[in-house]
């Protein structure tokens, strides 16, 4: 009994957010004209799983109370490659996936360096690199185009068994030999101690600098795995700069809906997945039910605004005032 | 030399001739100790005199500037925190070392975690963190519970968990027992004993001298950053070991206390009528009269603290009234609290979250709480901020390199001058004081006394919570002892004991205890 309700507390952020997504997505599949079909699910989980990949790798960042404001041009720069090299034969191709994902480990890993040693400020320093990933991705494509390895496409973003969708079981093989294993790791407990209280972690001889180092670098392999994924959906690369930023704003919206907190030390990527699938519906539901696409922006925001409230409701019950600023 | 002999004749480790400047500070001058196997060893000096240097140069936080160490004669040099956790120097540290989102087994496993296959093992690393709470005799904490909703009792204990489990051969202890319950010291004392006699050397660092007179085998007193005398324990007073701290001699702690009397058919400045919270608090009445000083004891946690947060606006949906002046006075907020004539002050509990903004210049902390009194028009009047802030200097003897210099980088004592000065520069009527010589020195400890008297005498209204049982016996003019969020009793004057004040906490029969206030 007592052991369930630590369990319950550990998991708090991460079940907020799965409860915001479940009546989101129930409120938007019950007025959707088809409802709850395999189609539906299909089209959703395509939709959420790109903004997953992004917000994961926001996640990892955040829980070292950092934040990478360049996961989004990372998606766009991956893409971009990927339409070049993630072509031909299976042996061409394989070797495509792994340079992509390379890439945007590689990424991660000087976003790491530069927030790590470098010293700069997490918001500074990967504005900066964001901006060099896009410059980047306009080279490789000033016009969009490309293609892509089209079985693999369709397998990858089609349904195993008729039913499920398969990108959503890519994500979840990420989550058990990504996520998990990191957050089981050293790395992975000296990412949170840090993000909670670095001069605690310090002082406790914990490994700060690997544990963030391997926190940026895994999420630049996240949102590799994004640009991957984009790629796939569109057959096509873009460096389209609006795209990125709307990527990556919206990353940080779905790790707060999931519960990460943005002071670092709490939450979990799991939640961030629901928190993208949440936001990521806040849009299709304006679909659902028919909006006038001159008012969804506005819409969107205030759905968006709704939801993040209901993660704070517990602020109101409060009785001790100093416990809203915990 | 065969090792054998070296360690025969040198001790588990020596400090030869260590010095660390901090700028222009000398924090530590030529310092030597000899820390013996199978010893406790008691370090003491006022804040400031250069024991938190000592002890971060042993555990490789801080690299000395000059000197040398040796662990078993040979020269030892601590690069990281980790280093000097690897040569068996575990500290439990005064500013606690514990994350506070990480759980209970997270953080006494943190510095070496059991790993398989490359992962931490969740198993086993349970079965360490319940060893080693149950070898420090907090059984009562579940390893799963999250550090920062633990009470900051539990949380001293976790950390003192968290240096037993690296199984360390020299244990530092940094004011370890600061905010322990007296029920808790016994238990530790008791480990610590039973660690002596398994052949550690434990460091141990405090401020109460009837803790090192019951533990210590071997004391050194620091005062100014060198080590100014090494005795053996119960061979000195206390009062030649507090003259060996501060340099001059030791007496009156406590200044002596006004006869006070009411003047008839005045309404007293503060006073609780049947006040409630949830169920912390219940049905709590007292009255604090112009230039009393009313203290509130008890053990800890028994609503001490949040009586006082109740009467400064924090907690909502508080039962009962408060009265001003004999005036019911609705107080839902702090800034309310503190607005005049109300003149409320809260001098907070943990001086690094609630009481100060630690990066910010201490001039800047000392203005916070009085921008409404210094500025016109919403622009702040520098010279009287400056003015202001002078008297305030001068008033409290707050040592700092200059105002501009960041309120983090003063000792610990003068640090909660600076949240004692930032309220008294709104000339607060009435003070509420958390516990406000947790952790600093002797001589800030006295000023500070000195400084509560005068401002009763100046007609302020104070309570006045302190764990300390001496400061209650000392300061206060009545005394309420709270015991599972109720007044149990109330003290006053020469009722005031040790005796009386133990037996109240502890909810004792007061008819067995004959003096009844």
């Amino acid at each position: 009994m007592s052991e369930w309700r630590y369990w319950l507390n550990e998991q708090r952020g991460t079940l907020t957010g799965l409860v915001i997504f479940l009546v989101m997505f129930t409120v938007y599949v019950a007025n959707h004209p088809a409802g709850f079909t395999a189609n539906v699910v299909h089209t959703a989980a395509n939709k959420g799983v790109l903004l997953a990949f992004v917000a994961m790798a926001q996640a990892l960042v955040v829980i070292t109370a950092g934040i990478d404001l360049s996961v989004g041009m990372i998606l766009v720069l991956t893409n971009c490659l990927a339409s070049w090299i993630v072509v031909g034969g299976v042996m061409p191709t394989s070797l495509g996936v792994a340079a992509v994902l390379a890439t945007g480990t590689l990424c991660g890993a000087i976003n790491g360096m530069l927030v790590i040693y470098g010293r700069l400020q997490p918001i500074v320093a990967t504005i900066a690199t964001g901006a060099v990933y896009f410059g980047l991705a306009l080279l490789l494509r000033p016009f969009p185009g490309g293609s892509v390895n089209e079985d693999l496409a369709d397998a990858l973003t089609g349904r195993l068994f008729g039913v499920v969708p398969s990108s959503l079981v890519a994500l979840a093989a990420v989550v058990l030999l990504v996520w998990l294993p990191f957050k089981r790791s050293v790395a992975g407990r000296a990412a949170y101690a840090a993000g909670s209280s670095e001069p605690a972690a310090f002082m406790s001889g914990v490994p700060i600098r690997r544990g963030k180092f391997a926190a940026y670098l895994l999420g630049g392999l996240l949102a590799g795995m994004g640009g991957l994924f984009l790629t796939f959906f569109t057959y096509t690369g873009e460096a389209a700069y609006a795209s990125g930023s709307a990527y990556t704003l919206w990353s940080i919206a779905a790790v707060v809906l999931g519960g990460v907190s943005l002071y670092g030390g709490r939450g979990s990527a799991v939640g961030a997945i629901f928190g993208a699938f949440a936001a990521r519906t806040t849009g299709d539901m304006l679909f659902a039910f028919d909006v006038d696409p001159l008012w969804q922006p506005l819409l969107q925001g205030i759905v968006l605004m709704i939801a993040v409230s209901i993660g704070s409701l517990a602020l109101l019950r409060v009785r001790n005032r100093l416990d809203w600023f915990q | 030399m065969t090792t054998a002999e070296i360690q025969a004749t040198s001790p588990l480790f020596r400090m030869e001739g260590v010095s660390k400047r901090y700028g222009g500070v000398r924090a530590l001058e030529n310092a030597h100790l000899d820390v013996e196997a199978g010893h406790i060893h008691a370090i003491l000096g006022e804040n400031g005199a250069g024991k938190s240097t000592l002890i971060k140069i042993m555990a490789g936080v801080v690299a000395p500037d000059e000197g040398r160490m040796l662990l078993d004669g040979q020269e030892a040099v601590f690069r990281s925190p980790a280093a000097a956790s690897a040569a068996g120097i575990a500290c439990v540290f005064q500013e606690l070392s514990l994350i506070p989102d990480l759980s209970v087994a997270d953080n006494i496993a943190i510095s070496n975690p059991p790993c398989r296959f490359g992962l931490i093992d969740r198993r086993a690393q349970r079965a360490i963190a319940e060893e080693a709470l149950a070898r420090a005799g907090a059984e009562d904490i579940h390893p799963r519970a999250a550090v920062k909703d633990l009470p900051l009792s539990r949380r001293q204990m976790v950390e003192i968990a968290k240096a037993l489990a690296s199984r360390p051969r020299i244990l530092i202890l940094d004011e370890a027992t600061s905010a322990l319950t007296a029920g808790d010291v016994a238990k530790v004392f008791a480990v610590l004993k039973g660690l002596r006699s398994e052949g550690l050397a434990l460091l141990y660092i405090s401020h109460r001298m009837h803790e090192i007179a019951e533990l210590a085998d071997t004391c050194t007193v620091f005062r100014n950053g060198r080590n100014v005398a090494s005795f053996c324990a119960g061979t000195r007073t206390n009062g030649e070991v507090v003259e060996m701290m501060i340099g001059r001699e030791y007496s009156n702690v406590f200044p002596p206390r006004q006869q006070h009397s009411a003047e008839p058919g005045k309404a007293p400045v503060l006073e609780c009528r049947n006040l409630g919270w949830s169920d912390r608090l219940r049905d709590i009445s007292f009255s604090v009269g112009e230039g009393e000083v009313v203290g509130l004891g008890g053990l800890e946690g028994q609503g001490q603290r949040l009586l006082l947060l109740a009467l400064f606006g924090v907690l909502r949906g508080t039962s009962g009234s408060v009265l001003i002046d004999g005036q019911p006075a609705a107080i839902r907020s702090p800034a309310e609290a503190r607005r005049p004539p109300r003149s409320m002050a809260l001098i907070p509990e943990d001086r690094k979250t609630e009481g100060l903004m630690l990066p910010m210049t201490v001039r800047e902390n000392l203005s916070f709480a009085a921008l409404d009194r210094i500025a016109r028009g919403g622009v702040i009047d520098r010279g009287k901020e400056e003015q202001l802030i002078d008297d305030m200097v001068r008033l409290l003897e707050i040592k700092t390199a200059g105002l501009d210099v960041p309120v983090g980088a003063l000792s610990g004592g003068n640090q909660q001058k600076v949240v004692i000065a930032k309220w008294l520069m709104r000339e607060p009527r009435i003070i509420l004081l958390n516990d406000p010589t947790r952790g600093i020195d002797v001589g800030t400890k006295q000023e500070l006394y000195r400084l509560l008297r005068r401002l009763a005498e100046a007609g302020a209204a104070i309570v006045f919570y302190s764990t300390d049982y001496d400061e209650l016996i000392g300061c206060c003019d009545r005394v309420l002892v709270l015991y599972d969020g109720r007044v149990v009793r109330e003290l006053e004057g020469d009722g005031i004991t040790e005796r009386a004040l133990i037996a109240s906490a502890l909810n004792v029969e007061a008819a067995q205890e004959g003096t009844v206030a």
